[in-house]
Order: C-alpha cells, then sequence, then structure tokens
C-alpha cells in the first residue's frame, strides 16, 4: 500500500477530491452528522457532472424520505435530477443515486456468489450459525459496507462513490472488520476439528475432541452441531473470501480512495477524531480532508472576560441605586453575559480544533456552521455542500 | 422526590443514549450526587473506552475497582473479560486462555449471539447480588446496540434450550424486568433526530425488553439570562462601554442566536413530553469549559436539583 499523500505537497481541496477520486469514505464517531456529510458530498460530486452514488448506513428517518430510503435496498436507485438541481443550475452529465445498505442480504449475495454450486449455497444460507453472523455480529455491517463498496466499485456504473460508515465506537471497524470476518470464517480449531476424512467424517484429534466437548457442556450440544455443519458446508470458499477481503483494502488503500474524517468540534467528538486519524495513519491510510460539523461563529473582538466584568459592574451599580436594578442596565448586562458566554464556547471549539489540525498535519478542512435546523432536505444539504468546497 | 430516595429505586441503572449526547458525562454527575447523598456507588464501563476516568482527571479505568472520588468507585467490565471470568468461574481456566487466543471463542459468541452481553450483564447481577455498592451505574453501548444488549438475555432463553449459560439468561432477564432492582435512564439532546430516536429506543426498551424506565435527562439545555433581549439594540457608547469593542449589533445578534436556541430546544423538550409521559430532569450546557471534575460537579447540582422536583415513582 502506498501512502497517497506525498509529504510537503499541498493538500487536495475536497472540491478536487470530489472531482478526482471515485471512493470517498466518511468516517468518524456516532452523533457527529457524518450521514449528512456523506449526502452533501454525494451531491456536490452529481452537481460537478459526476455518476455519484451515497451509501448510507442508518439514516435519521426525515434525511432518508429525501433520498427516497424508506427501506433498506441493495441496489442503487437514481434521485431525480429535477430533485437536487431545482434552479437547472449542476453540471450536465451527473447523476445521483443512493442506498440503504441491507448488510444480510449483502452477505447472502456474496455466499450465493462464491458457492460452487446452489446446493452449497442453500445448506450454508439455511444455517443457524451463518443467519447470526450474516444478522447480528458486530462488524458484519461494517464489512457488508466494504463489499457493497468494492461490488459498486467493481460494477464501473458510478464515478463517485460516497460511503459513509456505521457508527462505531471502535474507530475503524469497517477496515479491521473484513479481516476479523475471514479469520473467524476461517477458524483454525474448527477446521482441525473437521480433518477431511474420505471415508467419511473423522472428528480431529483426541484433545480437539475434549476441546469440543467442553464447549457444548457451556452452551449446548446443538449449538456445536450448527457451527460444524456449517465449517462443513463453508468448506473451499473461505479462500475467495479472503481474496475479496485483501482486494477491498487494497482498494481503500488506493489513489482512486480518500478519507474525510468528520467530527464536531465538541472535546469527546475531537479525541475520537484523533484516535481514527491514529489508526488510519497506522494502517497507512491517510484523511485528506477533515469536515467539522455545527461549529459556532466567534465574535471578534469580544473578550469575555472583561464583558463578564462589565455585566458585574452594570449589576452591582444599578443595584447600589435606589430600587430595582433598570431595565436598560439590566438589557446590556445580559447581552455581555451572553456573548462572552458564546465567544467562550467558540474559543474553546478553535482550540480543540487547532490541536486536532495540528495533528492530522494539511489537509483540507471544512468548518459547517451550526445551523438553525436539522439537515433533511435538498436545500439544505446544498446549503451544507457550500460550507464543503 | 430528594436524590438518595430517587437512587433507592433500583439498585442498577443503566445509562443508555445515542453517542454524543453525553451519557459518560451523566453518569458521572449522577455517580457525584448519590455520593454526596452519602451513597457508595460502582460505575461499571461495558465498552472499555469512554471518557468517564476523566471526568474525573483519572487515568483510564481498568478491570480492577478504583476510586474516582470519595464514595464513588469505576471498573470496565468488557464482554471478553466477562467471558474469560465466566469459564474461570465453571471451573474452565484451563481452556479459558487456549480459547480466547485460537480464536474459537469468536466463533462460540457469535454462534450464540448476545452471549457476550448475557456475560456482561450476569457479572453486573453478581456485583448487584454481592452488594458492591448501594448504587451500581452501567454506562451503557451507543443506542441501537443498548436495545439489543437489553434484549440479548430474552433472545438466548429463545435459542439455546439447555446448559449454564441459558441459566446464566434466565437470571439476567429477572434482574432486568424487576423495577425494584433495576431501571434504564435515558439520556438525550433537545435536539430533533436525538428526540426522535430516544422516543424509539424508549419504546423498544419498555415493550421488547421489559425494562423499567426512569426520568430523561436531557443534556445541554441552553441556560435562560434574565433581562436577555434579542431585539434591544443597545448603545455601549452611551453607557460608557466602547472600550469593550463589542457593537451593538454584535450583542443583539448573539442575543438572537441564544434566544433562537432555547426556544429550538424547548419545543424539543416539549415534543419529548408529548411523546413519552417520562419525567424530565434538565441539565445545563456549559460554556465554558471542557468537562472536568468541577464541571461534573455543576451538573450533579443540577441534577440533583432535578430530581427534586421529580414526583415519587408510584410502582404497581
Amino acid at each position: 500500500m502506498t501512502h497517497p499523500r506525498v509529504a510537503g505537497a499541498a493538500p487536495a481541496s475536497i472540491a478536487s477530491i470530489l472531482r478526482t477520486r471515485r471512493v470517498v469514505v466518511c468516517c468518524g464517531t456516532g452523533g457527529v452528522g457524518k450521514t449528512t456529510t456523506a449526502a452533501a458530498l454525494a451531491i456536490q460530486g452529481a452537481r460537478d457532472g459526476r455518476r455519484a452514488v451515497v451509501v448510507t448506513i442508518d439514516p435519521a428517518k426525515r434525511l432518508a424520505q429525501t433520498l427516497g430510503l424508506e427501506h433498506l435496498s441493495n441496489t442503487a436507485h437514481e434521485i431525480d435530477r429535477a430533485r437536487w438541481d431545482v434552479d437547472a443550475t449542476a453540471v450536465d452529465g451527473g447523476h445521483l443515486h443512493a442506498l440503504m445498505l441491507d448488510a444480510e442480504s449483502t452477505f447472502d449475495d456474496l455466499v450465493r456468489q462464491y458457492a460452487h454450486d446452489e446446493e452449497q449455497a442453500s445448506r450454508i444460507l439455511g444455517n443457524g450459525f451463518y443467519r447470526n453472523i450474516a444478522g447480528s455480529l458486530s462488524g458484519t455491517q461494517e464489512y457488508m459496507a466494504m463489499e457493497k463498496l468494492y461490488e459498486l466499485h467493481a460494477t464501473g456504473d458510478f464515478d463517485l462513490i460516497v460511503v459513509d460508515t456505521p457508527p462505531t465506537r471502535h474507530a475503524l471497524d469497517f477496515l479491521d472488520a473484513p479481516r476479523r470476518l475471514t479469520r473467524l470464517l476461517d477458524n483454525r480449531i474448527f477446521r482441525l476439528l473437521m480433518t477431511p476424512a474420505r471415508a467419511g467424517f473423522r472428528v480431529g484429534t483426541v484433545a480437539a475432541q475434549a476441546f469440543l466437548r467442553t464447549i457444548a457442556r457451556v452452551v449446548g450440544t446443538e449449538v456445536i452441531d450448527d457451527v460444524l455443519a456449517f465449517f462443513r458446508a463453508f468448506e473451499g470458499m473461505e479462500d475467495g473470501f479472503r481474496t475479496r477481503a485483501n482486494e477491498m483494502l487494497t482498494l481503500l488503500g488506493s489513489d482512486e480512495s480518500a478519507f474525510v474524517l468528520v467530527t464536531s468540534p465538541r472535546h469527546d467528538a475531537v479525541v475520537e477524531a484523533t484516535y481514527f486519524a491514529d489508526r488510519l495513519a497506522e494502517g497507512s491510510l491517510a484523511v485528506e480532508a477533515l469536515v467539522v460539523n455545527r461549529v459556532h461563529p466567534r465574535y471578534p473582538g469580544a473578550r469575555p472576560d472583561v464583558l463578564r466584568a462589565r455585566a458585574g459592574e452594570l449589576r452591582a451599580a444599578g443595584a447600589a441605586e435606589e430600587g430595582a436594578v433598570p431595565d436598560d442596565a439590566v438589557a446590556l448586562a445580559a447581552q455581555y453575559e451572553n456573548l462572552a458566554d458564546l465567544e467562550e464556547l467558540a474559543i474553546r471549539e478553535e482550540r480543540e480544533l487547532h490541536g486536532l489540525e495540528a495533528r492530522i498535519g494539511t489537509v483540507a478542512v471544512a468548518h459547517v456552521p451550526e445551523l438553525a435546523h436539522d439537515v433533511h432536505d435538498f436545500d439544505a444539504l446544498r446549503a451544507v455542500a457550500t460550507h464543503l468546497v | 422526590m430528594d436524590l438518595e430516595r430517587f437512587c433507592a429505586t433500583s439498585r442498577v441503572v443503566i445509562v443508555a443514549g445515542k453517542g454524543g449526547v453525553g451519557k459518560t458525562t451523566v453518569t458521572a454527575a449522577l455517580s457525584v450526587a448519590a455520593a454526596r447523598a452519602g451513597m457508595s456507588v460502582l460505575i461499571v464501563e461495558v465498552e472499555g473506552k469512554s471518557g468517564l476516568a476523566a471526568c474525573f482527571g483519572r487515568p483510564p479505568l481498568e478491570y480492577a475497582d478504583a476510586e474516582l472520588r470519595p464514595g464513588v468507585r469505576a471498573r470496565t467490565l468488557t464482554p471478553d473479560d466477562a467471558l474469560v471470568e465466566y469459564l474461570e468461574d465453571h471451573g474452565l481456566r484451563r481452556i479459558s486462555r487456549r480459547l480466547a487466543s485460537s480464536g474459537a471463542l469468536e466463533v462460540v459468541a457469535t454462534a450464540v449471539p448476545g452471549m457476550k452481553d448475557i456475560l456482561v450483564l450476569g457479572k453486573v447481577k453478581q456485583l448487584e447480588k454481592g452488594g458492591a455498592a448501594d448504587l451500581i451505574l452501567i454506562d451503557a453501548p451507543a443506542a441501537g446496540h443498548a436495545v439489543s444488549f437489553l434484549l440479548s438475555a430474552q433472545g438466548l432463553l429463545d435459542a439455546v434450550r439447555v446448559g449454564p449459560i441459558r441459566k446464566q439468561a434466565a437470571d439476567v432477564v429477572e434482574l432486568l424486568t424487576d423495577p425494584a432492582r433495576c431501571q434504564v435512564m435515558l439520556v438525550t439532546l433537545p435536539e430533533e433526530t436525538p428526540v426522535t430516536e430516544l422516543v424509539e429506543t424508549a419504546f423498544q426498551i419498555e415493550d421488547r425488553a421489559g425494562v423499567a424506565l426512569g426520568p430523561v435527562v436531557v443534556n445541554g439545555c441552553v441556560s435562560t439570562i434574565a433581562g436577555l433581549d434579542g431585539a434591544v439594540i443597545p448603545t455601549p457608547d452611551a453607557t460608557g462601554d466602547a472600550a469593550l469593542d463589542a457593537t451593538g449589533d454584535t450583542l443583539a445578534a448573539a442575543a438572537r442566536f441564544r434566544l433562537d436556541l432555547e426556544l429550538r430546544q424547548q419545543e424539543q423538550c416539549a415534543r419529548l413530553a408529548h411523546a413519552l409521559p417520562l419525567p424530565q430532569v434538565r441539565l445545563p450546557f456549559l460554556f465554558t469549559a471542557d468537562i472536568g471534575p468541577s464541571e461534573i460537579d455543576v451538573l450533579a447540582d443540577a441534577l440533583a436539583a432535578g430530581v427534586d422536583t421529580l414526583e415519587p415513582v408510584t410502582r404497581p
């Protein structure tokens, strides 16, 4: 894997990332506006004339409705141009597609694709252990998001694929998941237990049998039977899965792909974002853009300490006089106090972001201001996009 | 109702909410409020990574208890920890490490979905039964996963018919569904999407998992400043404040920004109250600093004051 960014080179702007890359992965912790950012980036790409698709994971209901994603769907559907280009100002040739990941059926499709025949596929798909993997195993959603990306890339139908990532606590589960799951599918112990025997099944060694009995004692034999049946059925497919997972990781590390780190200026989100950036760097994957949502404005010249002191004086002076504090002094004191609060917040956010930006190095940075309303229609998404490029 | 009585409602309180709403902060504030009321508190962190210790200005938590401040102890309890401990408790010490290192553990955990969650909750039950503290606070996994976390035991009872794991699951269900032993405290922000998601989560927790819900904590509510009016454009010059270098327009715009925000937040609190008939405890948004011990004290005061205004809970 090569480092896509040359040291010392000027960072590519988000606009140029959207024009030149085929894969854009939005990552970040939960609750920072990742899905919204992904949607806004895809819309911008489409408006720039690209055939864009956004893969969302778990969009908020109203955003999902806007994108026509009331239900999980495994195929991308096109969004009518009239909806994202009401004023007909976008470049010609652009298309916008959206998809809400259905991890379970994506996994099923993958099994069908790699099975030698229909019979093997149906044995796997009907197995209880497999259903657990496809339906609820943590990491499956991440794995399938990457699988979907790979698949969309392979079709050649799109020249910009923007992927939202699941809101995992453990930053880069989506990078680890394919490897972790292929390791699971490839489990040595269970393969050992099923050491191939031309004449029927000879269950492994004596030690392995004891081991198996012990596990069965804890979880019950039915569960173990299910697991064994799965590995028997899966035999021979693990190489295909592993190869594909490796190809997926190669694509993510290539020049075609860019990682966009999404965060908010809140302390905890910045801590998580820093962790993400470090982990991406460990995997030789560079963050090429940082998007900070919900940034509060600075008020030039305002000094919180001075403002607060003055507010205190106004109130004290008023109180020292006969009767109540005059209304205009109260109003002014309140406004000073408020400006001090807001400026202090903005200063704190700026300090958090300085630290993060210094850590990540020279990348494109976009700040999206705190908006009065949640973003869930095309107008609002376009407004967000104007802050991104 | 005073805080002591509130905390005596159930020994286990699971603090849950969507990522980014301040679950960990609320957990810390509640622990401080309870400790001040004279209770011993144990915080259990189940994801192995949170800013909880940092709220108290302490190094990250470990599997062994650590005292964060007088009356408040905390520890981690990740699924892997719980599984290894479970196997050791069941005389399987010899194979537990081998299970973990060979990857077979992953296979077993996958074969029995929710098993890890059950082991964590089973351990919580053990702490509760053993009287580890007057109040045990669980800093739960983020929203969507919180529901599956709470449903895991029920699901396992359906899937596994025999064995010690089934017994464990039955014990966990018993704990979760007994309002005198366990309740969930949901945390949200006064914003549209978090409120919508909280309402969905609340119904799932109550209807599907059968766990009792305590008051909802609305975190980050911007406080009102008496006399703040965005329509008044003051003239700092007239009051001799030119040196402040803040124009009347800036002041008025900033005032309107806050008043708008307050209004939107009130709308969301009202929407929440309408959709979910649970008492709300509101915690203030802190403009000034990062969350550290003194901010947690401020939030603990607000939490205790908020709980004071609640009606005592009457259980059927």
